[in-house]
């Protein structure tokens, strides 16, 4: 495949994820070893300079991120490793544990070194529950040859991995969710500030980051050939994981370098939609993603140019939808989602997603009119401005973004 | 709740054993109340956390029993009440939806007899209907205590999948 490239994915399939000799036989653990030769800023550095960002949906600078925790100065921090990927059709992190662990372990050792965290936490979503043996055995063998636990390497960094599991709640991927379903509580979130970087878990100072943002750091420390910032450009350097699925022939994790096009990804990658059917609408993210048709086909992947065509990376997902399925029966696919996994907590989300179920429902029997629909762009504009957390506020962004590409499902008879 | 008419749940002095063994895997911690609760649903064979065993977790760990059924109601992996020995959970988010989960569905309610959230008459199988799991390129899936099943676009191929959680003589739909 002309699209595809392996610099987050290159140890995939050449070791044995379950052994530590087959992972060290490969080069692993040099980055850690090069980490603690180099200043913690220096590393922080490296990552902004190849320009990284979250790849769990903010994309936030990471190096400024992990810049800034460093700078916090307190006697106990964390960090965290957000392995709880929620939304539709994302499966990327599944694949990262699945082969790479010890990459994994390590990147989070290197945050550790970095931020001057003691203690480091993966929170992975209980439908990965199979998952765990793999995890807890890299931890394992990490602590026996010395590359976790005190005084790692002989220096007087000392840092341990705790391996915690969520119980299918979609809300606990937002951070101030997650950090109360770590302390053992049911996973509402709260209002910020105060942000993580200051107050987080167990009310420290915490770093938070994706699987994938974390996989990428060891292969970039010892990327001397600076191959990951010859792909791509601008603001977009480097490569991602994308998650192809929905109606295409051939469904899957695909890394990608930024600047490949929509078309190549679904047509080539993905070798197109099945049975002779044809392009309904792409949603971007995840869940919480937004919406394109057609016009989008010819639109490199990268940040800044999906974002001038409506839509966003978000977690990564390229959801494809054939003609079979209308966009209002999309919506309310999408809309069921978000009526089942909104926490219940705060009012706009609570009520707005049961009041726009019931419209987009209204809809399907050819009962709504204009008013309707009125109110529904309302609500969802509230939704997003005034939702305690991420969930609500994007909630409706495959509505609102739909209300855009495909006005002509909204244009209804009847009254005002 | 469910259980209100049922008799106690009665915690065998294995079972008892068991959880203590959970406990002690945990450290005694309560921060990883949802993975304790996860493995001690685990224990039971109709897959939930029974009362009694709420109180007795609660005592052990200790924790509040408020903070457990905190959790037991909020978590969707997590239930207060019987579920099955195979709870068989039908993804239902979108990328399954658009690849046949809908006849997916029916054909499982088909095969076992009953509509989700009901129970076969010997507690073997439940159907329930659970959001995106991942498996989303093997779509459409179903997952049985934590094993994911895909590409299931023919009656027989889901029929090979469940008749390996049947006993012989089971007698369910059709």
């Amino acid at each position: 495949m002309g699209n595809e490239a392996t610099f987050i994915t290159k140890n995939f399939g050449k070791y044995d994820p379950m052994s530590i000799d087959s992972y060290l036989s490969i080069g692993g653990y040099s980055a850690l070893k090069r980490a603690i030769s180099m200043d913690g800023e220096d590393i922080a550095s490296k990552i902004a300079e190849a320009k990284v960002k979250g790849r769990g949906g903010a994309a936030y600078d990471m190096g400024r991120k992990w810049s800034q925790s460093r700078g916090i100065k307190a006697p106990h921090k964390v960090v965290i490793c957000n392995a709880d990927e929620g939304e539709t059709c994302t499966f990327k992190d599944r694949e990262i544990i699945t082969h790479d662990p010890f990459n994994l372990i390590e990147a989070i050792t290197i945050c550790g070194y970095t931020v001057n965290a003691q203690d480091a936490y993966i929170y992975m979503r209980e439908e990965y529950r199979h998952l765990r043996p793999r995890i807890l055995n890299a931890i394992k063998q990490a602590e026996e040859k010395g590359f976790l636990g005190d005084r790692i390497l002989g220096t007087d960094f000392s840092f341990r991995i705790h391996l915690y599991s969520g119980a299918g709640a979609y809300v606990c991927g937002e951070g101030t969710a997650l950090i109360r379903s770590i302390e053992g509580k049911a996973g509402r979130p709260r209002m910020k500030p105060p942000f993580m970087k200051v107050s987080g878990l167990f009310a420290l100072p915490t770093c938070v980051n994706n699987v994938e943002s974390f996989a990428i750091v060891p292969h970039l420390l010892m990327d001397d050939k600076r191959e990951y910032v010859s792909y791509g450009s601008g603001e977009s350097l480097g490569t991602k994981l994308i998650c192809l699925g929905g109606n295409v022939r051939r469904p899957g994790v695909y890394e990608i370098p930024f600047g490949t096009t929509v078309r190549d990804i679904i047509f080539d990658l993905g070798q197109g939609i099945p049975g002779g059917h044809s392009l309904r609408l792409i949603q971007f993210g995840g869940a919480s993603g937004k919406v394109a048709d057609s016009r989008i086909l010819d639109t490199p992947y990268t940040y800044d140019d999906l974002k001038k065509a409506g839509v966003t990376v978000g977690s990564g997902s390229v959801l494809v939808i054939d003609d079979r399925t209308s966009v209002l029966d999309f919506l309310r696919m999408t809309q069921d989602f978000f009526s089942e996994e909104s926490c219940g907590q705060c009012t706009p989300c609570r009520e707005g997603n049961l009041h726009i179920k019931l419209i987009l429902a209204k809809m399907a029997r050819s009962e709504a009119t204009q008013a309707d629909i009125r109110e529904m762009t309302k609500i969802a504009k509230i939704m997003s401005i005034s939702s305690l957390c991420g969930l609500g506020e994007s909630a409706q962004n495959a509505l609102l973004s739909a209300m855009k590409v495909f006005p002509e499902t909204f244009e209804l008879g009847g009254e005002n | 709740m469910a259980t209100e008419n049922a008799p106690e749940f009665v915690i065998t002095d294995e079972l008892a054993r068991k959880i203590d063994r959970v406990l002690d895997e945990h450290e005694h911690d309560a921060t990883q109340i949802v993975g304790v609760l996860l493995d001690v649903q685990d224990l039971i064979d109709q897959q939930y956390v029974p009362q009694s065993v709420a109180f007795y977790v609660a005592q052990k760990l200790p924790i509040k029993v408020s903070v457990i059924y905190d959790c037991l109601t909020f978590y969707s992996a997590l239930s207060p009440t019987p579920r099955a020995k195979y709870p068989v959970q039908v993804c239902r988010s979108i990328a399954c939806k658009v690849n046949g989960s809908d006849s997916l569905l029916d054909t499982v309610k088909k095969i076992l007899g009953v509509e989700p959230g009901e129970v076969t008459y010997d507690g073997r199988f439940t159907i329930e209907e659970v959001s995106c799991f991942g498996a989303c390129d093997v779509a459409p899936a179903i997952r049985i205590n934590g094993t994911v099943y895909g590409h299931l676009d023919t009656t027989e191929k889901v029929r090979a999948v469940l008749e390996k959680f049947m006993q012989g003589g089971g007698q369910y739909g059709e």
